[in-house]
């Protein structure tokens, strides 16, 4: 089946245009979450937990209350009492009862950061004063940050109650495991037994922060009769309207959220952490509330991604085929439930045909901020310990590690250890681009360099998009869609529309409209928009079209289902045909009133049919002898993106996705003192790759299409980030013949292992 | 206490404010003067999205006070176009795709221009060391240096 559009016939698809909203960014006109004031403004701020794990057996806000200035104070006992209850697919399940208590703690602090109190007054000096005022009464408990520490009999409980799911029998002791995860397919035990090789490691990575460079803000007013709105800088505008309506008791109609500019989400802003809060001080101070985190609050109480403590086991044929795999992956979810720990058990061989593998995961919380997706959420952290693995096993049976993994790699038909088969091609094509960059052949050979490969893979997304499409009467069109735009959706949704339609994307003009004014719209996350908004867009295009169609029938007089749309223009066909020259998209929009009045059409999707994302990458690196230090000398990396819309945004999301699993790699960690309290929360200590420390990073575009969507699309925003750490780790194995099975691979440890 | 009135030059026009003595250049610009565009990702000097140009250097405005304007020369983001027409650096910044959601970019653009306006011709590696104290997370920084090292060669008209 091939309902893609051909190459050959694509105008705007493909091309690189400037991006619609370009202009405003680069005069600092754009407005981002913290942009926004309204007239009687207050300034809010949280007060938060100086604990890593504490009762709180009292908070006293009277005196804050009563500083000159201070409108409102909020605490835990504010907000409604959820039910505490799993909701939704497993993978993503929510539980208000926790999400809850993490915009506000009620009986206790899980983490240094913790919010326990909240104040709105009329400057921030003045709110940053009465936080000092409040009186909170702690007991102050035993933590655990560790993840092997945390699962173990006689570690601090974060939850007194919390019995471990998915053990058979059914677990009866309270636990830190919130939950075990596994996945099986064939007879694991037998076929390592039959292995000419076995290979098996343990592996740690650090927990790392999203890092966007801009703080959660936003501005909330609310009125009297119950109606409220939000600017904030957010994902998705309509998962911070549910989030937030369910957390303060608003009726979601009654809460219009706007899609402020975001600074960067790469996941981290899919949840909501001051909106509530922010929405709760405006009901209670009757003003408009602004909250702006501080890059220390950011740090210490949101992102970040779990770490993880790993052992994986290889099997495998002296002729180089893999026949059994295993991996037991434990993740940190931070003080709440909720790591992507089963990502990580579905990703972590995924890219293979292995016909025996077992995976098993475990959700452990710990006394550290709750976890947030981040790019490929759980991928990159199993594929660090397996695509090193796999390294050892291609060193062990002496294959190169391209060839290795072309050995072994999953075709449609493959059957994966979730238990559905694979049904797309890519990573063969993929792993064949990397093989074929001119730098493959010519690996680094100078004193203390060397190459690493790996591999990655990521779901992608579909999903619930709505759009609407506008025709104006000069013939330009407005498309509206849900999606916050974080690399580059409103250019290609404009790209996609002017593409179907057959006209200029200059007459494109996309804008993403508040949540009272388009169809819901999911969060914009799991590379899903280009595929599933972009698809829901072609569909409104489509009815406008028709419509086009019927008004033209009309001009001419003649039966509708006698019109065709070609080339941006309708033409009478069938026993019509050449009867009347073409009327072009702007003809037919200037005579709309005449024609019928306004021509705009709705489109929503639950999309399906989305295409894994698969990529392999090298990276050539010296390490400094003296002073541990890796310096990347070389980066290529080769992903499938089914078709690049915005060929140029798709290398953007290589170059950054790379970029930012270099710095997990390298330098990215948490580091806490003996109280559990983070010491590096700030840009110096936790050191994210600059300018200085980088080469061009070289990225191969590679497109196999994606037979389920008009224009092939399959994603491209996350799988990039998947084999960072692990080509950098195999790469300094083959540097130094030191493999460093721990994260970040930082000059002290680097150094460590040189003198080891 | 009794706020401090400071007389400057803010992108070619003469501006008075008054402000309170803590209160650092980047909260006037934001909080008094309205101007958006220069932006906060730390507050301690560790990102450069707030960098602006005092008397021709490159500043962080989270560490300079607002008092300390008093009679300099100040550009930020919002004076680098003239009216209606980008700087080039503008221009390049959009035509290589050299911004993803866009933050680092006021700042990046503010001391990209500072290194121009002092050396026509820098090389690859001048350009990322000039700009190692402005952190973008999104971009992995190919884009802005093609478009800093595009930018020149246009300005110096090869
Ligand atoms: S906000 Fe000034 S350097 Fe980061
Ligand atoms: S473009 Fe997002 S931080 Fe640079």
């Amino acid at each position: 089946m091939s309902a893609v559009v051909s190459e050959k016939k694509l105008k705007v698809v493909g091309t690189s245009p400037d991006r619609p909203e370009g202009v405003p960014k680069v005069t600092g006109q754009a407005q981002y979450g913290a942009d926004w004031t309204l007239p009687g403004m207050l300034w809010g701020k949280i007060l938060r937990s100086p604990h890593a794990h504490a009762r709180i057996r009292k908070i006293d806000t009277s005196k804050a209350l009563k500083l000159p200035g201070v409108k409102a104070v909020v605490t835990g006992a504010d907000f409604p009492e959820q039910k505490f209850e799993y909701v939704g697919a497993a993978r993503v399940a929510l539980n208000f009862w926790h999400i809850t208590r993490n915009v506000m703690a009620k009986e206790k602090a899980l983490f240094e950061g913790h919010p326990v109190a909240a104040v709105a007054a009329a400057s921030p000096l003045i709110a940053a004063e009465a936080l000092k005022l409040i009186e909170v009464d702690y007991e102050v408990l035993p933590h655990v940050i560790d993840v092997e520490e945390a699962m173990k009999d006689n570690a601090p409980l974060l939850f007194e109650d919390m019995i471990p799911r998915g053990y058979t029998p059914e677990a009866t002791k309270p636990s830190n495991i919130s939950k075990r995860v596994d996945f099986k397919i064939g007879d694991v035990d037998a076929a390592f037994a039959q292995a000419d090789e076995v290979i098996e490691a343990h592996f740690k990575t650090a927990p790392v922060h999203q890092g966007y460079l801009e703080t959660h803000a936003c501005l909330v007013r609310t009125d009297a009769d119950g109606q409220a709105e939000c600017w904030s800088s957010s994902q998705g505008h309509f998962a911070v309207r549910n989030l937030t309506a369910k957390i303060t008791g608003t009726k979601v109609a009654d809460l219009r959220c706007h899609a402020a500019e975001i600074g960067g989400g790469f996941g981290g802003k899919t949840v909501v952490y001051v909106e509530p809060v922010a929405l709760m001080l405006s009901k209670k101070s009757g003003h408009p509330v602004k909250i702006q985190m501080n890059r220390e609050e950011v740090f210490k109480a949101t992102g970040p991604t779990s770490g993880a403590s790993m052992t994986i086991k290889i099997g495998v044929m002296r002729d180089g085929k893999i026949v059994a795999a295993e991996g037991i992956f434990k993740y940190q979810a931070g003080a709440f439930p909720g790591s992507p720990v089963m990502n990580g058990c579905m990703c972590s061989f995924a890219p293979y045909d292995i016909a025996n593998v077992r995976t098993t995961g475990y959700d452990v919380v710990c006394n550290r901020p709750k976890t947030v997706a981040y790019r490929a959420p759980g991928s990159p952290i199993s594929a660090f310990a397996a695509e090193s693995a796999l390294d050892m096993a291609a060193k062990k049976i002496g294959m190169d590690p391209i060839d290795f993994r072309l050995k072994n790699i999953a075709k449609p038909g493959t059957p994966t250890v979730f238990g559905t088969k694979l049904a797309f091609n890519g990573f063969a094509e993929t792993l064949q681009a990397l093989k074929a960059h001119p730098a493959y052949a010519n690996p680094p050979k100078g004193k203390n360099q060397g190459r690493g490969v790996a591999a990655g893979y990521w779901f992608n997304g579909g999903g619930e998009s709505s759009a609407t499409v506008s025709v104006n009467e000069d013939g330009t069109a407005v498309v509206c869609t849900g999606s916050p735009d974080i690399g580059g959706s409103r250019a290609t949704t404009a790209q996609m529309a002017a593409e179907t339609l057959g006209i200029e994307y200059e007459r494109v003009r996309p804008i993403i409209a508040d949540t009272n004014s388009v169809g819901f719209t999911q969060t914009t996350g799991g590379s899903r928009v280009t595929f599933a908004t972009g698809m829901t867009v072609i569909n409104a295009c489509n009815k406008v079209i028709e419509e086009m169609c019927k008004r033209a029938a009309k001009i001419w007089k003649i039966e509708p289902e006698n019109v065709v749309w070609e080339d941006g223009s309708a033409r009478p066909a069938g026993k019509r045909a050449g009867e009347f020259p073409p009327l072009s998209f702007r003809e037919i929009a200037s005579k709309r009133t005449a024609t019928g009045g306004p021509i705009t059409a709705a489109a929503s999707i639950n999309a399906e049919g989305q295409a894994p994302g698969f990529t392999a990458q090298f990276a050539d690196v010296e390490v400094d002898p003296e002073t541990g230090l890796v310096k990347i000398l070389r980066y290529v990396a080769a992903q499938d993106v089914g078709r690049a819309i915005h060929p140029k945004y798709c290398e953007g999301q290589i170059h950054g996705g790379v970029v930012q699993g270099i710095g997990w790699a390298l330098n990215e960690e948490y580091i806490y003192d003996k109280n559990g309290r983070m010491e590096n929360a700030g840009f110096l200590d936790y050191r994210m790759p600059v300018a200085s420390d980088l080469p061009m990073i070289e990225a191969v575009i590679v497109e196999v299409p994606n037979p389920n969507h008009p224009y092939g699309v399959k994603g491209v925003a996350e799988a990039n980030i998947v084999p960072p750490m692990a080509a950098i780790a195999n790469a300094v194995q083959n540097a130094t013949g030191k493999r460093i099975n721990e994260l970040p691979l930082s000059p002290p440890r680097v150094l460590a292992a040189l003198d080891s | 206490m009794a706020k401090q009135h400071v007389m400057t030059t803010i992108n070619d026009n003469a501006v008075e404010f008054l402000c309170d003595m803590h209160q650092t250049m980047l909260d006037v610009l934001r909080d008094e003067l309205h101007m958006m565009g220069t932006k906060e990702g730390c507050g301690t000097g560790d990102c450069g999205a707030c960098t602006i140009n005092v008397n021709g250097r490159m500043a962080c405005s989270c560490l300079m006070l607002g008092a300390e304007a008093q009679g300099k020369t100040i550009t930020t983001v919002e004076g680098i176009a003239q009216s209606d027409k980008l700087h080039t650096l503008q221009r390049k910044f959009i035509e290589h795709a050299a911004l993803q959601c866009g933050i680092c970019t006021p700042g990046m653009l503010v001391a990209a221009k500072t290194l121009l306006d002092k050396n026509k011709n820098p090389t690859e590696e001048e350009v990322r060391y000039w700009l190692a104290g402005n952190l973008c997370r999104c971009t992995g920084y190919n884009a802005i240096v093609t478009a800093v090292l595009d930018a020149a060669k246009e300005m110096r008209g090869a």
